[in-house]
């Protein structure tokens, strides 16, 4: 077994193509992670282009609405963007730059990752393709023309079914057909040794900061974290600093979609997933008892990928993270509970790991604490939110 | 020894270069698939690689990835692999090879994979997503039951991998042409005959350069690098077009370039 594994979850699945541009990667990243300009470069677009720190902002409508613990928010939907996604696009776009390389790729799924690398190539200058799904492009026109307006070429995928998965097959395929001057941005914490991890730390601003900024809230105080889980980027960003804390439960929220029916959902850890291989990882991962892979389903465009990051399958073996699911209906209502009692919109993404508060609530006390990260804002769903309500919107 | 590895001694002998066909099992259909196979055989191929599908091949270009999906849509599965290998073994000894993805493998077993396919008369395996660092216990399995295990080396490989995966390569080599998938293309093969220069100084395993042969000219300028060349997307397109009674005439045209 190789290195980069988390547990026996992880490593490097992948054409002999790719592997030389893996440690291409792993060594640049080894070098850069801990190099104080780096770093200084990396927090100064944090603080001063993304907008970080985020605020962690008491809910008093919503802890008033359940009447039981203090709900904090982890307010990622404040970022430039609209979701966490920037951290790690710019992390890794510092690192392609101070690779040499003059082209990123990227694949998405809802849009929130390709705005976020068109973006930072945007603003690195760098030449930029982001692969999407031919059934997603249709789905998600308004990130499609952001993604165009921002200088990047959006590509078709049509292979396969036409969404993330192959989407993000194709993106691995085009990347090993240009090492020499490309780097690509996974945008979660999947795919092979290096990504899982380096994703995670570029993400783990979001629970580093939970845990200094809760301090003056609460006086340190803090039981249950929240984060919704598809790729699983957002929720290993908030869990990866209270991992060995066990005083803080740790809620894992995946997609239940409509039904527990194969196919119906995007319960990869809290329904019937397996552990297998993915997009160069093993992890768990929703698949047939061939081993071909399912496609998954969720409301959510950002949620509906059929694996997961490897270090969740770890911490759900190892009883770190406790992954549990919610369904479309449930994100939904959460959705305009949020928009109603605070004021404010909620991805759908985020809306799941709200959605389990009506779930963990009840079983609260009172001096209790729960912070939930709301990982994007719902602009981006309004139309899909709209659809499902049955109003006709243009 | 392996039917391959006597296939490789014997053309060796015979100063003759090896012809290896894809053919990927279930598509068109397992009936095509098989007179295919037989197709092959009879105009020049030294060895069958049997394609075994995967929803998500990564190192696979279109053409592969549709045949690919059309044979999971006619509900082809390692299980029924199994059967095709068993049939074929009835009317022939040429050597096969499974190349497919260690997802299918795992979940089937992978000790079981290879005991039960070597029991039917696969040969050996080809599995693009295991590279050599994550092989070691795959190869053992290998190795115990004498099946080859088949590993890369690209463009791209470094001099001390080259190294590394030649002290534990058998039955061949897989020279990938290209930085990229499959599927034919027009392809300088110069560069990838330095990397197979640099493996036959390590090893005498015979090399195989495979992805983006696509004609008689590309056959024959590949095959000066190697001992033998792979030819895949160009087979299967035809097949998937139901031009079956193509694949004979074009594979003999591969088969005289090469030994020209």
């Amino acid at each position: 077994m190789t290195k980069g594994r988390f547990g026996k979850y992880g490593g490097q699945y992948v054409p002999e193509t790719v592997m030389p541009v893996l440690k291409e990667l792993e060594a640049a990243y080894n070098k850069y992670k801990d190099d104080e300009d780096f770093k200084k470069e990396f927090r100064d677009y944090l603080m001063k282009y993304a907008g970080r720190p985020t605020l962690l902002y008491y809910a008093k409508g919503l802890t008033d609405y359940y009447g039981k613990a203090k709900i904090y928010l982890k307010r990622e939907d404040l970022l430039h963007t609209g979701a966490h996604k920037i951290n790690n696009a710019i992390g890794q776009a510092l690192l392609a730059k101070r690779m040499g390389k003059k082209k990123v790729i990227a694949e998405t799924g809802a849009g929130q990752h390709g705005v976020a690398t068109a973006t930072v190539a945007a603003l690195f200058g760098l030449e930029c393709h982001v692969f999407m799904g031919t059934m997603d492009i249709e789905r998600q026109k308004l990130n499609v023309f952001r993604m165009k307006l921002l200088g990047a070429q959006v590509i078709p995928v049509s292979s396969g079914t036409g969404t993330l998965k192959d989407a993000t097959s194709e993106a691995i395929r085009y990347w090993a057909s240009h090492i020499e001057d490309t780097h690509y941005i996974i945008g979660s914490a999947v795919g092979p040794h290096p990504y899982p991890m380096m994703v995670r730390d570029f993400q783990s601003c979001i629970g580093s900061e939970i845990k200094e900024q809760i301090k003056s809230e609460t006086g340190g105080r803090l039981d249950y974290l929240l984060a919704c889980v598809g790729g699983g980027s957002n929720a290993i960003g908030t869990f990866y600093d209270f991992r060995d804390d066990k005083t803080v439960k740790k809620f894992g929220v995946e997609a239940g979609g409509k039904s527990d029916k194969t196919g119906e959902n995007a319960k990869t850890l809290s329904g019937t997933g397996e552990p297998g291989v993915l997009h160069g990882a093993y992890s768990y991962v929703l698949q047939t008892p061939e081993g071909q892979i399912v496609e998954a389903y969720s409301i959510s465009a950002g949620l509906d990928y059929p694996g997961v990051g490897p270090e969740h399958s770890y911490f759900k073996d190892a009883g770190i993270v406790n992954y549990v699911s919610v369904t479309d209906q449930e994100a939904l209502d959460a959705f305009q509970r949020l928009s109603r009692i605070e004021g404010i919109i909620p991805a759908l993404e985020s809306s799941h790991a709200l959605a389990y508060l009506e779930k963990l609530m009840p079983k609260t006390k009172k001096d209790e604490v729960v912070v939930v990260t709301l990982s994007g804002r719902g602009d981006k769903d309004v139309q899909m939110v709209a659809k499902a309500l049955g109003e006709e919107i243009e | 020894m392996t039917r391959l590895e006597k296939t490789f001694e014997d053309l060796k002998n015979a100063h003759k270069k090896g012809l290896i066909i894809y053919i990927m099992a279930g598509a068109p259909d397992m009936e095509t698939a098989i007179e295919a196979v037989k197709a092959a055989e009879k105009a020049g191929a030294n060895a069958i690689e049997l394609g075994l599908p995967f929803s998500d091949p990564l190192a696979d270009g279109p053409v592969i990835q549709e045949a690919g999906i059309k044979s999971i849509r006619n509900g082809t599965s390692l299980k029924s692999i199994l059967e095709l290998v068993k049939e074929i073994r009835t009317f022939s000894a040429i050597p096969l090879i499974g190349m497919g993805y260690i997802n299918n493998v795992m979940k089937y077993g992978e000790e079981n994979f290879v005991k039960d396919f070597k029991a039917a008369g696969l040969d050996g395996a080809i599995i693009p997503d295991v590279p050599h660092e994550e092989s070691d216990d795959l190869r053992k399995i290998c190795k115990e039951n004498d099946f080859n295990f088949i590993e890369f080396v690209t463009p791209g490989t470094t001099e001390d991998r080259i190294k590394e995966i030649c002290t534990s390569a058998n039955g061949f080599i897989y020279a990938v042409s290209v930085n990229g998938v499959t599927g034919v293309r027009d392809l300088d093969y110069a560069q990838i005959g330095k990397v197979t220069e640099r493996v036959e100084k390590e090893t005498d395993v015979p090399v195989a350069i495979g992805f983006g042969i696509g004609s008689p000219k590309a056959a024959e300028n590949a095959a000066k690098y190697a001992d033998a060349i792979i030819v895949g997307s160009a087979v299967v397109r035809r097949l998937l077009d139901g031009k079956l009674s193509e694949v004979a005439p074009f594979i003999k045209s591969l088969r005289d370039a090469i030994d020209k």
